[in-house]
């Protein structure tokens, strides 16, 4: 029998009854549509922190305060409070294969500029800070060695930062007020975009430490050092030296844990991919389950659709149709339904991540190789749930078949 | 010239629960080319395994049954089915049309299996000759809803004409119609028959077999007469008759 020939006679026997096949449709709309959709926001996720990760910059160590392998949830980042200004001194002085060094301090502070006033956040660290994090200027120089020692009130913003304070007027050379204390801007910084939370890069400002730690932010610790290596060579020396340096500074007995954690910067990009690959996995297969549970919808509708067509089937079979053509013509329905729903899906799905990206701000990447993947995966469902009505209708005896009402 | 249909000794015995039932008992039957049959009986008599087997539907269970030379019971259920689709055309009481689908594309159904197959010119041409044999030529668009019942029996017997077979298998074909419709149906039979067409009907209505050439009749599985049919009616002259009885009917009141 002829292919085209029996599309045209499955189209025609879904459309006897349009709403129950937009019904069992929408299970695989949902299904390959939620599909792509969770992909494509895992993607996303990933390609920014991927991003993320390389602006963190090269061959960058990262020494935080605090043991995250010992405690878990409960020791936050920097929480302990344990890297002090004579960690990073030695650090600077001691260690080998270094290139840049820069504690970091973190807080939040309202800044006023002429009668613009922000809440934004106060990044502080050494004059290598922003040569380490990969921060571009776009007018302006860094500030130096000099102005951390002195804790000169000089400042860097953030695009976000000084279009918000200054608008397109030029904000070098300006002063800001940082807590009422005032700050030369001496820089602005390149456009960084937000990261994989959403959170705008751009809203900072950077400070020395020196003067972060006595302005704003108070206290005597850091809640990181970043340490850049010269090459990716001296990287993992670094990081051992680095670790018996603060061990022996911290006079960490043999067998006793770190109150410190050194990840390099590949061990941070190798666990943010493998921590979102998982997320991408665990949300595409929840979305599979649902299209799981569409083909199980299709295998009902077509199960009961066998029945009350028991006898057009013995009709068929009478004059002439082979089992296998039964077989065919209700498989072809079923992949039919499976892959127009599917076809609706994808659309469904491509628009949804646009919408999540939209409306959420979420970036999400739509791949062509889920889309193509749900896509088949729909039709191959199609194929698996459409194959036991449809043998069961091939098996049918013929004279049962004519006789049944 | 051998029988277009031998039966030799065909037993068909079903098996419902514990129970057999021996539909058809040991039964021998010939029947050539050209012939017209009813085949009667009361319901329990076994004329519709009967039709079944005749349609090749099913295998004997014990037996012979040869249809134009070919053995049945040799033959396999996609074998039964190419059988079906060449040399038989089956007429049902309910006619079975596909309501979704025109006359014409009904008619074309059996083509749809044809191994091997046409081209849908062909299909067409063949479904349009078909339809203009039983006399709807103007009404291959129309679905069946839009057909009486005489109507669709004619495109039924359309359907079955339309791979050329050399058999007509009707199960009580006149079963859901009127008087008038019945005969003007049995006219179309006794058209087919005159140019050749071998027909075999089941049917409980002694008037209807009246229209038939040979009676076959049944009772437990066997077959307790056999004859042929004397003053047989014509179907154009019993509707004439019929015409001038209801004009009287209405000159009289």
């Amino acid at each position: 029998m002829i292919i085209i020939t029996t599309i045209r006679m499955a189209i025609r026997a879904l459309q006897r009854n349009t709403l129950r096949t937009l019904l069992t449709m929408l299970g695989i709309i949902i299904g390959v549509g939620a599909v792509i959709a969770m992909i494509s926001i895992g993607n996303g996720a990933r390609a920014q922190i991927e991003s993320q990760i390389a602006s963190l910059g090269q061959n960058v160590i990262l020494v935080m305060s605090g043991n995250f392998t010992r405690g878990g949830m409960g020791m936050g980042f920097g929480s302990a409070g344990t890297l002090t200004k004579e960690d990073f001194d030695a650090i600077g002085r001691e260690v080998i294969g270094v290139s840049g060094a820069s504690p970091e301090v973190r807080g939040n502070a309202q800044v006023a500029a002429g009668n613009q006033n922000v809440n934004t956040s106060i990044i502080g660290g050494s004059e290598d800070y922003a040569v380490i994090r990969s921060w571009t200027l776009t007018s302006g120089a860094n500030f130096n060695d000099q102005d951390v020692r002195s804790a000169n009130k000089v400042a860097l913003l953030g695009q976000t930062t000084a279009a918000t304070l200054f608008g397109d007027g030029e904000a070098v050379g300006q002063i800001i007020r940082i807590k009422n204390a005032p700050f030369a801007v001496v820089g602005v910084l390149g456009a960084k975009g937000s990261d994989a939370r959403g959170n705008d890069q751009d809203d900072i400002i950077i400070i020395p430490w020196t003067s972060a730690m006595k302005r704003i932010t108070g206290g005597t610790t850091f809640r990181s050092i970043s340490v850049q290596a010269m090459d990716v060579a001296s990287s993992p020396q670094v990081q051992s030296d680095l670790n018996d340096l603060l061990r022996q500074r911290h006079r960490i007995s043999e067998g006793k844990e770190d109150d410190f954690t050194i990840r390099s910067q590949q061990e941070i990009a190798d666990f943010a991919t493998a921590s979102t690959k998982v997320m991408t996995v665990l949300l595409g297969s929840i979305a599979g389950v649902s299209l799981l549970v569409g083909g199980i919808g299709i295998m009902n509708i077509m199960l009961v659709s066998v029945t009350e067509r028991t006898r057009e089937i013995g009709v068929r079979m009478a004059i002439g149709a082979r089992g296998q053509d039964i077989l065919l013509q209700f498989l072809i329905e079923a992949v039919v339904l499976s892959v127009v729903g599917g076809g609706v899906g994808v659309v469904f799905g491509v628009a949804g991540s646009y919408a999540v990206a939209k409306t959420q701000n979420w970036a999400t990447l739509v791949s062509t190789s889920s889309v193509v993947l749900s896509f088949l995966t729909s039709a191959g469902i199609g194929i698996f749930f459409g194959f036991y009505p449809a043998r069961k209708a091939a098996q049918l005896d013929p004279i049962e078949a004519l006789r049944f009402d | 010239m051998s029988a277009l249909i031998k039966l030799e000794n065909f037993s068909k015995t079903y098996r419902t629960g514990e129970m057999e039932v021996h539909a058809v008992q040991s039964v021998s039957l010939e029947i050539q080319s050209g012939e017209f049959v009813a085949i009667m009986g009361a319901s329990g008599s076994g004329k519709s395994t009967m039709m079944n087997s005749l349609g090749c539907l099913d295998r004997p269970t014990s037996g012979r049954f040869w249809l134009d030379g070919v053995d049945i019971g040799s033959l396999n259920r996609d074998q039964l089915a190419d059988l079906r689709n060449k040399k038989i055309g089956f007429i049902f009481q309910g006619f079975n049309l596909l309501a979704r689908s025109t006359a014409l594309e009904n008619i074309e159904l059996p083509m749809l299996y044809l191994r091997p197959s046409i081209s849908t010119q062909q299909q067409v041409e063949r479904a349009e000759k078909a339809l203009a044999i039983v006399g709807l030529g103007n009404r291959g668009d129309h679905r069946p809803s839009q057909l009486s019942g005489g109507q669709q029996q004619r495109v039924a017997i359309a359907r079955a004409l339309v791979n050329q077979p050399k058999l007509l298998l009707a199960d009580e074909p006149t079963g859901n119609l009127d008087t008038q419709t019945s005969m003007e149906i049995m006219g179309v039979f006794q058209e087919l028959n005159r140019s050749g067409m071998t027909v075999i009907m089941v049917t409980h209505e002694l008037d209807i077999a009246r229209y038939c050439k040979r009676n076959v009749i049944m009772r437990d599985g066997r077959i307790v007469s056999d004859t042929e049919v004397l003053n047989r009616h014509d179907a154009v002259e019993e509707i004439k008759k019929l015409r001038l009885e209801q004009q009287a009917v209405q000159l009289t009141s």
